[in-house]
């Protein structure tokens, strides 16, 4: 794993994201592959969706509720190997990800049976 | 030739079924939204083309779907069911008081009168209205702020509004039934609610009459006699003719009075179809035979329809909202099934066909009747 995978980003600036959503989110918000979304200052998982839901408002409420923002009990978010669910939704992103050398992963949490 | 559309909700995704008016040779057009649970998916009696679907997901929470084309294609508009002020709290399943969570649209009933006003029963129960074609919700926030919510409980369901009947020509009175809080109505356009469940017994609760706490699974109505109202409760089928005043059992020589669903006869009001289940801890037919119950006397005494049914190791479920009437002469009778078989019947329930056997569990089916 690189360095800029590990240590988060502090750049200000304008970041071209790139974000890769779940096959039902895709077809919602009427996309294929990977969605590149543009952030001013801090890359964060806050920062990052609302830049997402500004580009395609077929997805509010879809990864994180209307109101509280808080994630869906079952979608996660990874990136660089990691899951980034629980951090803090204004913590800084790896600079990979702000960089966008690695994408930032909206999941679908594993269910089935 | 007029002809029918049916309009299928299932488990991962809807389906629409079309026929000429024989009801005979069916197209089959779907999944539309693959994949996700579409708990009702209703045409509008102002204009068919239009139709609303409920959309939800585990994962992906809720979204409105609306049709302008009879349902070819499909614009997402709204998905947006906030309280009205600060919920209050009601009883889980522990004792302990739990807020309203919103979680999902069970019911989508649209105006009979106004394209672009439809209502939505949902989970957590509540009644909210869209004025927009579905894009935004209010909430009718006196009926969740009734005196009794806070002992209203959710049902092994969840805690859903469920059932919408809107009066035919009274614009301020309606219909709505909650599992497990009982049957509601109200008299001045949603804004008070009146609980009608006097006359229910429920050995569920511990008072069986009480005011609320009953699991009502269905209400139906014939417009032409929208005071007598006919009820599927968890056990037991009854019957009201002053609007809900009051009821009484009229579940006569059922095999079981479990079950779902229930719905009248578009043209005689005093026949009216039941699917009997055989126990809340068996949700399949009795004898694992499939039968349709028909009563052409509103009740009390009834009928086995078992013709193109299967008679034998049947075990499905028909869920609530999954039976519906066409207005054509013979009347149309359609139901789904848990196993993902929708069966038609072209003569009011005296002989049956499947239209499809194999679709996910049927979640719920409405019929359109078009010109």
């Amino acid at each position: 794993m690189s360095a800029d995978q590990i240590t988060v980003h502090g750049a200000a600036g304008v970041h071209t994201v790139r974000v890769v959503l779940p096959a039902h989110l895709r077809v919602l918000a009427g996309v294929s592959g990977e969605v590149p979304v543009t952030v001013e200052g801090v890359v964060s998982t806050r920062s990052v969706l609302n830049a997402l839901e500004a580009d395609h408002p077929q997805l509010a409420g879809t990864i994180r509720d209307r109101r509280t923002q808080q994630r869906r009990a079952f979608v996660r978010f990874f990136a660089c190997e990691r899951d980034l669910s629980h951090d803090e939704p204004d913590s800084a992103l790896p600079a990979a990800v702000a960089r966008g050398t690695e994408p930032f992963l909206v999941i679908g949490a594993m269910a089935g049976g | 030739m007029s002809g029918v559309r049916v309009l299928v909700g299932t488990r991962k995704g809807a389906f629409v079924l079309t026929a000429d008016g024989g009801r005979t040779t069916w197209q089959v057009d779907g999944p539309h939204f693959a994949g996700w649970e579409i708990y009702h998916v209703k045409g509008s009696p102002v204009d068919p083309d239009r139709v609303y679907a409920s959309q939800s997901s585990g994962w992906f929470g809720q979204v409105i779907q609306r049709s302008d084309d009879g349902g070819a294609t499909w614009q997402q508009v709204g998905g947006d069911f906030t309280y009205d002020g600060v919920p209050g709290e009601h009883q889980w399943y522990d004792g302990s008081l739990r807020p309203w969570e919103f979680t999902r649209v069970w019911h989508l009933e649209p105006s009979r009168s106004e394209l672009d006003t439809v209502l939505a029963g949902v989970e957590d129960a509540a009644l909210f209205r869209s004025t927009d074609g579905g894009g935004s919700w209010q909430e009718f926030s006196g009926l969740r702020e009734h005196r009794t919510g806070p002992s209203w409980q959710p049902g092994a369901g969840g805690m859903c509004l469920h059932t919408i009947v809107a009066h035919p020509t009274d614009d301020q009175r309606m219909f709505v039934a909650i599992s497990a809080a009982g049957a509601f109505r109200t008299d001045d356009g949603g804004n008070t609610w009146l609980p009608i469940n006097k006359g229910l017994r429920s050995g569920e609760i511990p008072a069986g009459d009480a005011e609320v706490g009953h699991c009502v699974h269905r209400i139906a109505m014939h417009p032409a006699r929208p005071d007598t109202l006919f009820m599927q409760k968890h056990w037991d089928v009854l019957r009201s003719d002053d609007a809900g005043d009051s009821w009484h059992e009229v579940s006569g020589n059922l095999p079981s009075d479990f079950g779902f669903t229930i719905d009248v006869h578009a043209h005689e009001p005093d026949t009216i179809y039941v699917v009997p289940i055989k126990s809340d801890s068996e949700h399949f037919p009795p004898d694992g035979r499939l039968r349709v119950h028909r009563s052409r006397t509103g009740g009390d005494h009834w009928e086995a329809l078992t013709e193109g049914l299967p008679q034998a190791n049947c075990y499905v479920n028909v869920l609530r909202d999954a039976m519906a009437v066409d207005s054509l002469d013979p009347c149309g009778v359609y139901f789904g099934t848990t196993g993902g078989q929708v069966y038609a019947s072209a003569d009011s329930g005296d002989s049956w066909a499947p239209i499809v056997r194999d679709l996910p569990a049927v979640l719920s089916v409405e019929v359109q009747t078009l010109p």
